[in-house]
Parts: C-alpha cells; sequence; structure tokens
C-alpha cells in the first residue's frame, strides 16, 4: 500500500543530491571538512543520510541470495527490466523534445500568465501519481475528452499499451526536465544570444548553436532526473496503462504485485531495480564531471 | 471498572484506533454515527451491557455491508462505537501482525486468514461467514452482448482480470482452468475495485470480478453470471483478534454478523450464504 508512492520517493531523493551540481559540491565539502564541521550540523546530516540510506541497506541485508540467481533468471524479470528501461528512455526522449522547448519559453520569454504557466507545468511533480493516471484517463482515455477522437478518428487508444506507458511515463517525469533546464537557463547569460542576434543569427538560430551548447549539462542533469523518475514510476503506470507482463508491466509494477504473494521475489526485484538506478546515476555523473 | 477509569479506557482504545488508521495506511475508516431505525434482535437482549469501540478490520469487499451493520450494532448496543479499516485483506493482515489494535478481523479469503492465524494473533479458530461468487462485469446495456466466460475470448474484445496474486485474480483463473478457456486480459489489475473501475470508465469492455463489486456499482455497469463461477468461490473467514482491546464487544459484532439479521444485510449486497 505504501509501494506507489515509494518508488517516487526514492528517485525524489536522488533528485535532490543531483541538483546540487557536481561541479559546484565536491569542492565545497572537502574545504568544509578540512575546517571541521561544526556538531550540531554534523549530527543531523548523519542522521540525515542513515534516514536515506538505511531503508537500502534493509533491502541488500534481506535479500535472499541463495534464491536471487534463479529470481533474476527467470524470463518475467527480464521482461519488465527491459521494458522499464525503454519506457523510461523514451519517455525522456519525448521529455527533451518537447520539455526543452517549454523550458526555453519558461525562462526567455516575456508573456502573461507565465507564473500560472510555471506552476501547471511543475503540478506533476506534487500530484499524487494516480490522481495523474485518472488525469490522463479522462484526457487520452479511450473515453477521454481527447481520446475518444483519436479512438474515432486513428484508433488508437493508449491505456493497456506500451505507448500509454511511456505517456504516463513522461507526464510524471517532464517536469523533472522543465525544472531543470529552466533554472539553467536563467543562470546561463542572455548576452551570448544577443551577440548571436547582433551578429545576424535568427532566434532559432541562436538557440541551436549558442543556447544549447550553453545549457547542456543542465539538459543532461535534467534528462537523467527525468529518465530516473519514470524509470520508478508506478501509480500513473498502473492507472492509465494497466499490468500486462511484456506490454505494460515494468519493473515497479511487478515489484509491487510480487510482494502481494512473494515477498522474496520482490525484493530481488527491488533490488534490480536498485542496481540499475545507482549504476545509471553514478555514472552519468561521473561522465558531467570529466566533461566539465 | 468505575465510570473514569472506563472513560481513560474509552479514550485509549480511540487513540488505539486512530493509530490502527494509520497503520493502514491506505484503508479508510468510516463510523457511522447516525442510527438506523431497525429493530434489535434477540443477541442485543442475551448479551451482557457493553461499551467502548471496537476496531474491525474488513476486506474492501465488505466496506457497504458491514458499515451497515455496525450502524445496527450501536443501535443494538447504546454506548459502543463500530470503527472500521477497510482495505485489501493482504495488508490488513500485515497490519494486524504488526501489531494494530483490532479486535476483529474479516478477511477475503481463508489464505490472507491465514497469515494472521499462523503468527498466533487470532483467538480460536475462523469462522466462514458468508461467500462471494465471480460475476462478470459488462458495459451498462451489454453493447458487446457478453453472455458467457466463453465470449469473453472473442478477439478486439477488452477484458481485465485481477492479477492471479490477488484472491479474485486467483479466483477468476480457477474459472478459466475449470471451463477450460485461455483469456488474454489488457491488463492484469491489482486489486478487484482496479478491475471494475476500468469497465466503469469505459476503458474495458468487461472485468471478472466479484458479484457484490457488480451490485455495489449500481448501474454503472451489468452484471453478467457464468456457470462456471461455481467453481471458485471465495470463502470469507472471521475471527477475534486475541489482543482485542474489547474482547467482550467483539463477541458480540461476530455474532451479529451471523446472526439471521447480519446474514441478510450481507445476502442483500450479493454474498453468499456460507
Amino acid at each position: 500500500m505504501t509501494s506507489p508512492t515509494d518508488a517516487p520517493d526514492k528517485s525524489a531523493a536522488g533528485a535532490d543530491t543531483l541538483r546540487g551540481g557536481p561541479r559546484r559540491g565536491r569542492g565545497r565539502v572537502r574545504t568544509g571538512l578540512g575546517r571541521g564541521v561544526p556538531l550540531p550540523l554534523l549530527v543531523p546530516a548523519l542522521l540525515g543520510l542513515a534516514f536515506l540510506v538505511l531503508p537500502l541497506i534493509a533491502l541488500l541485508v534481506r535479500t535472499p541470495w541463495h534464491s536471487l540467481p534463479d529470481q533474476l533468471t527467470s524470463p518475467e524479470v527480464w521482461q519488465a527490466l527491459k521494458l522499464s528501461l525503454l519506457c523510461a528512455t523514451a519517455a525522456t526522449a519525448v521529455s527533451l523534445v518537447i520539455g526543452v522547448p517549454l523550458a526555453w519559453l519558461l525562462a526567455r520569454v516575456e508573456f502573461p500568465g507565465r507564473g500560472l504557466v510555471r506552476a501547471l507545468v511543475t503540478l506533476p511533480l506534487v500530484l499524487p501519481p494516480v490522481v495523474g493516471g485518472v488525469a490522463l484517463l479522462m484526457a487520452l482515455g479511450r473515453n477521454g475528452i481527447v481520446g475518444q477522437w483519436l479512438d474515432a478518428w486513428f484508433g488508437i487508444t493508449l491505456p493497456f499499451t506500451t505507448t500509454g506507458v511511456v505517456v504516463a511515463e513522461a507526464f510524471v517525469a517532464m517536469p523533472f526536465l522543465v525544472i531543470s533546464v529552466e533554472g539553467t537557463l536563467r543562470a546561463a547569460d542572455p548576452r551570448y544570444e544577443e551577440a548571436a542576434a547582433t551578429l545576424g543569427a535568427s532566434r532559432f538560430t541562436a538557440f541551436r548553436r549558442v543556447t544549447l551548447p550553453l545549457i547542456a549539462p543542465g539538459i543532461a542533469a535534467g534528462a537523467v532526473l527525468a529518465w530516473a523518475r519514470a524509470l520508478g514510476e508506478f501509480g500513473a503506470t498502473i492507472t492509465f496503462a494497466g499490468n500486462f507482463p511484456g506490454r505494460t508491466q515494468t519493473m515497479p509494477l511487478a515489484v509491487y504485485l510480487a510482494l502481494q504473494s512473494d515477498p522474496e521475489a520482490a525484493i530481488a526485484l527491488s533490488l534490480v531495480l536498485l542496481a540499475v538506478s545507482v549504476a545509471v546515476l553514478a555514472g552519468l555523473r561521473d561522465r558531467w564531471m570529466t566533461a566539465s | 471498572m468505575t465510570r473514569s477509569a472506563r472513560r481513560t479506557r474509552r479514550t485509549m482504545q480511540v487513540a488505539g484506533a486512530g493509530a490502527a488508521a494509520l497503520l493502514a495506511l491506505s484503508a479508510c475508516s468510516s463510523s457511522g454515527d447516525s442510527s438506523t431505525e431497525s429493530d434489535s434482535s434477540a443477541s442485543a437482549s442475551s448479551s451482557p451491557k457493553l461499551s467502548g469501540t471496537v476496531t474491525v478490520f474488513a476486506a474492501a469487499s465488505l466496506k457497504e455491508s458491514f458499515t451497515a451493520l455496525g450502524k445496527e450494532f450501536e443501535q443494538e448496543h447504546p454506548g459502543t462505537k463500530v470503527t472500521f479499516s477497510f482495505g485489501g485483506s493482504d495488508s490488513l493482515a500485515a497490519s494486524i501482525t504488526g501489531g494494530a489494535p483490532a479486535d476483529v478481523f474479516a478477511s477475503a479469503s481463508p489464505k490472507t486468514m491465514a497469515i494472521v492465524t499462523d503468527k498466533g494473533d487470532a483467538s480460536g479458530t475462523p469462522a466462514t461467514f458468508v461467500r462471494n461468487q465471480l460475476e462478470i462485469a459488462t458495459l451498462p446495456g451489454n453493447p458487446d452482448k457478453i453472455a458467457s466466460l466463453k465470449d469473453l475470448t472473442r478477439s478486439g474484445l477488452k477484458v481485465v482480470l485481477c492479477d492471479r496474486t490477488v484472491p479474485c485474480g486467483a479466483a477468476a483463473q480457477k474459472a478459466l482452468d475449470a471451463a477450460k478457456l485461455k483469456l488474454t486480459p489488457v491488463s492484469y489489475e491489482q486489486d478487484v475495485k482496479a478491475a471494475l473501475t476500468k469497465v466503469e470508465l469505459k476503458e474495458a469492455d468487461a472485468a471478472v470480478v466479484y458479484k457484490t463489486d457488480v451490485s455495489a456499482a449500481g448501474d454503472k455497469v451489468e452484471g453478467v453470471d457464468f456457470p462456471e463461477s461455481a467453481d471458485a468461490i471465495n470463502d470469507y473467514p472471521i475471527v477475534r483478534l486475541k489482543d482485542a482491546p474489547n474482547a467482550e464487544a467483539a463477541k458480540a459484532f461476530i455474532a451479529l454478523v451471523q446472526s439471521a439479521d447480519g446474514q441478510k444485510v450481507l445476502t442483500e449486497a450479493g454474498f453468499l450464504k456460507p
């Protein structure tokens, strides 16, 4: 019963450590430790660390190592993992294509109601994912306000399809990308774009040739956040896309349903998801650091 | 027991019920304040004077009928209050073995009841008080003309089933096996209400759910009986818990559920007699 919210929490926690920014973070911590960290900060900080890490350690401790090889080589697990990776990547791609321009609009263009638009864009961040799923059904379901036309004109129905999973994940994950890119855009100096404009570049050319390379690290950070969020997405996916092995059953769904009957399998599956998330987050972080 | 002691105990029980509600996170606890006009049954006069709160953990499918029975109980025993925590039987059982202060547990399957009895948290042997049968839920008016379980295997029809890990999914699989049918649904839903919702929202054309859920959904879905459901009937056991804070009232509530009055409420909701 708590599982629907667990996965998002985990990735949200990962999100915050990332948002601090790999470039600024390291040096500061090192000098801080050199000078000696005040105890009133150190104790709660370690408590905070323990609070976030302890559940993950518990997962490792309780992992049924003896049956792990069997659990992990089962075709169902691979199917769910493959689908999870595929859908999270597709959702991230969708977010990049429509989310980066949206972030640019929010950061660079003055228009009435911009504050409201920004609030609406970030709404999926705080909305319970299940509510997101219900909202998607109302909009894009077979009987939804847009979905019924998709069905009538093109014969497309999104619920219960892999595309539906991607839609649900993108809905929940895109705000992470938009926020991250918008923040980077606001921090980036607009004078470079102005200089490009004075040299005769159109606004789109300036965006493509100047702005994009400038904010690339921010886009990468946002993409990884969105990807991680999409990978852990549960509530909107099961509500909007349902649960069918190989088609819509992603890892979080498999974990939740395994927990009903076979807690050992659920732990093993959780471990896989944890390992994949950690590997990708850690791997990508190093890449940014060497790149910048 | 003095009046003040009783009051203290009652406060503690209310607090305990609150904690129980918190523990069963997804479960919504509802309680009836208004009383029904029904006459009290014979069990009321024979039982001792009861007071305090009875905390009942019950399967989600019992929500409508148990809420009605709770009101009846409070009417029969002035001074008592029945607090419910409705939810998935699995999660309720987990709350109980985790120490949730409940008096009565009514689960949707013997398997989930066993979680509680195996841990020694039950007092005595659970009694089967109702049974539940499967039914096909279709869109209102049954536009796809579904008349049997076999019709669900028609191509182009979007059918949802419960996942095999939850009781309604296990029962549906049993019925399909009995009919020697292979059915590929569009989704295996995580519980019976989720499966029904997909039909209510018209996203799916049909679902295999419990008769009681079809009946509780009113005219948002239409029920279609099928003979194979007789091979997949679910027993609902009820038991008083060992650490029940209000054991006497718990006994009385279970007696009400098993009484002719209680059975009438339950059969009207679509349950079968045990």
